[in-house]
């Protein structure tokens, strides 16, 4: 299948700025083409396969490209200004599925205690109490707000269990953000997000960064403990059937606790969104 | 004592098992293997040449490979004798040839697994038919063992070619082999992970 409207108009993170150094050309694969890196003296480019130029942008830590000459913008964060912010990348990792199955697995907080359990959840604690979700209709966006779970080790910087009050973003399909209580300030978030490179249908690399505002830990320190949380996900990510995204009702059943999926597979259907969704009559 | 620790690498998890098996109070320093890459940064390369991790490091001295530092930890720290069979030369040698054997597991199941999880670019179909040929070998030793009333690679008792072995075969789903055609492995993985001051690592599925 060709990418859809919808999905070819965004851009995508196609790995962080510095996996490109060097001046041999670095292939990439996005949306199922076969894409190259070149960098001459500092300046990254990206070619598709024909040899045509594809638009770029370097944003949050990463290289951005679009298979598309009329891309919507990319989304703003402008948290990535704010002073004092530690940001660490942690890299590219790829998952056997769907990359709109991770944006839901990511928006899901049910999983804590069970697939995180004794850092983002307990098998104790493991409710989702009732939270908002709204659409941005100005921005086309999706926000799940008043969000609770109590966490054992909320962060690398958590020194304890705590409620941690969370606000999720989905901004673009393959791109989810998490604002979660910051454990050493008041009243600013931390932001936890995914930047998803769809590599095929079924197929993805994620990559992944944090900022937040952290005394203690080294850069070091806050990568080892993204990477640990991501590859307990990606386990659960690699066994869930079928590797594409379902959207018929049919399906699968969501619950209260699932607002959020719900909102977003919502979304997706709006967007008329074809590209990496499971249909129903074809693979049961 | 310190350990020059990555949280992804089945080689260091070999060495934090071990540290929790005997209780080994120890520092752990965070290495960014990726993306950084920083085991051939020049700074880690004066501390082991190879650039590869796990290191340890003890009464100032540095031990590189996986495997030797699990001969020094049992050979120094365990005074049951019983990870590293010092007193039973039959059994030593067993867990000598399994150690050796788990090197050939890291070349072959951790190598797709770094491709399929961290994009290494190496060919996977090799790594994965090697993995599957390794573990038809170690299930078969498994089910004999069982036979015999072992429970673990070289005897009665788990030993350090136990800990050697156990990382890259329990993470091999991760690089895309799966053990479900090696079931005297899978009881293995199960009588593993219920040893006292056991850990899981994200990436091995105790459920299948």
């Amino acid at each position: 299948m060709t990418p859809d409207t919808f999905t070819r108009s965004q851009w995508y993170a196609i790995g962080r700025t510095g996996d490109f150094e060097g001046a041999k050309a670095k292939p990439v694969r996005l949306l199922s083409q076969d894409l190259t890196v070149n960098n001459t003296s500092g300046v990254l480019s990206v070619n598709d396969a024909e040899g045509h130029s594809l638009q770029t942008q370097v944003r949050y830590g990463h290289l951005w490209t679009t298979l598309s000459d009329n891309p919507r913008p990319l989304y703003d964060m402008p948290e990535f200004d704010e002073p004092d912010r530690r940001l660490v990348t942690a890299g590219g990792v790829g998952v056997r599925c769907s990359g709109l199955r991770c944006v839901e697995n990511f928006l899901d907080m049910a999983h804590f205690p069970f697939v995180h359990t004794d850092i983002l959840g307990v098998e104790d604690h493991s409710s989702v109490e009732n939270y908002d979700v709204s659409m941005d209709a100005e921005n086309d966006e999706i926000w799940a707000t008043k969000c609770k779970f109590f966490q054992p080790l909320a962060s690398a910087a958590a020194t304890g269990g705590q409620m941690t009050e969370y606000k999720y973003r989905v901004p673009h399909p393959y791109s989810t953000i998490l604002y979660k209580t910051c454990p050493i300030r008041q009243n600013v978030w931390d932001l936890v997000g995914l930047f998803i490179q769809p590599v095929e249908e079924d197929e993805c690399i994620v990559h992944s960064f944090i900022l937040v505002f952290d005394d203690e830990n080294t850069d070091t320190g806050l990568l080892h403990f993204q990477q640990n949380i991501f590859l307990q996900d990606r386990m659960i990510l690699e066994n869930q059937v079928p590797r594409k995204l379902p959207l018929d009702p049919r399906w699968e059943l969501p619950t209260r606790a699932d607002a959020s999926s719900i909102a977003y597979r919502r979304w997706l259907k709006a967007n008329e969104l074809q590209w990496g969704i499971a249909l129903f009559d074809k693979v049961a | 004592m310190k350990l020059f620790d990555y949280v992804l690498s089945g080689n260091c998890y070999k060495i934090r098992l071990l540290l929790d098996f005997l209780e080994i109070a120890h520092e752990k320093q965070a290495v960014d293997f990726f993306p950084g890459l920083e085991h051939k940064s020049d700074a880690f390369l004066q501390i082991n040449p190879l650039g590869q991790i796990p290191v340890l490091e003890d009464d100032g001295a540095y031990i590189r490979d996986a495997q030797a530092i699990l001969v020094y930890l049992a050979s120094r720290y365990d005074s049951s004798n019983t990870w590293w069979p010092v007193n039973d030369p039959a059994e030593l040698g067993r867990v000598a040839q399994w150690l050796a054997f788990a090197d050939s597991i890291t070349s072959t199941a951790s190598a797709a697994r770094l491709h399929d999880v961290l994009g290494y670019d190496l060919d996977v179909e090799q790594a994965r038919a090697g993995a599957h040929r390794l573990f038809r070998i170690l299930d078969d030793h498994l089910a004999n063992q069982e036979l015999q009333g072992f429970d673990w690679i070289a005897g009665p008792n788990a030993t350090i070619a136990d800990i050697a072995c156990f990382p890259y075969t329990a993470l091999a789903g991760d690089g895309g082999i799966d053990l479900f055609y090696y079931p005297a492995i899978q009881r293995w993985i199960r009588r593993f992970v219920n040893l006292p001051h056991f850990k899981l690592m994200p990436g091995i599925n105790i459920f299948s």
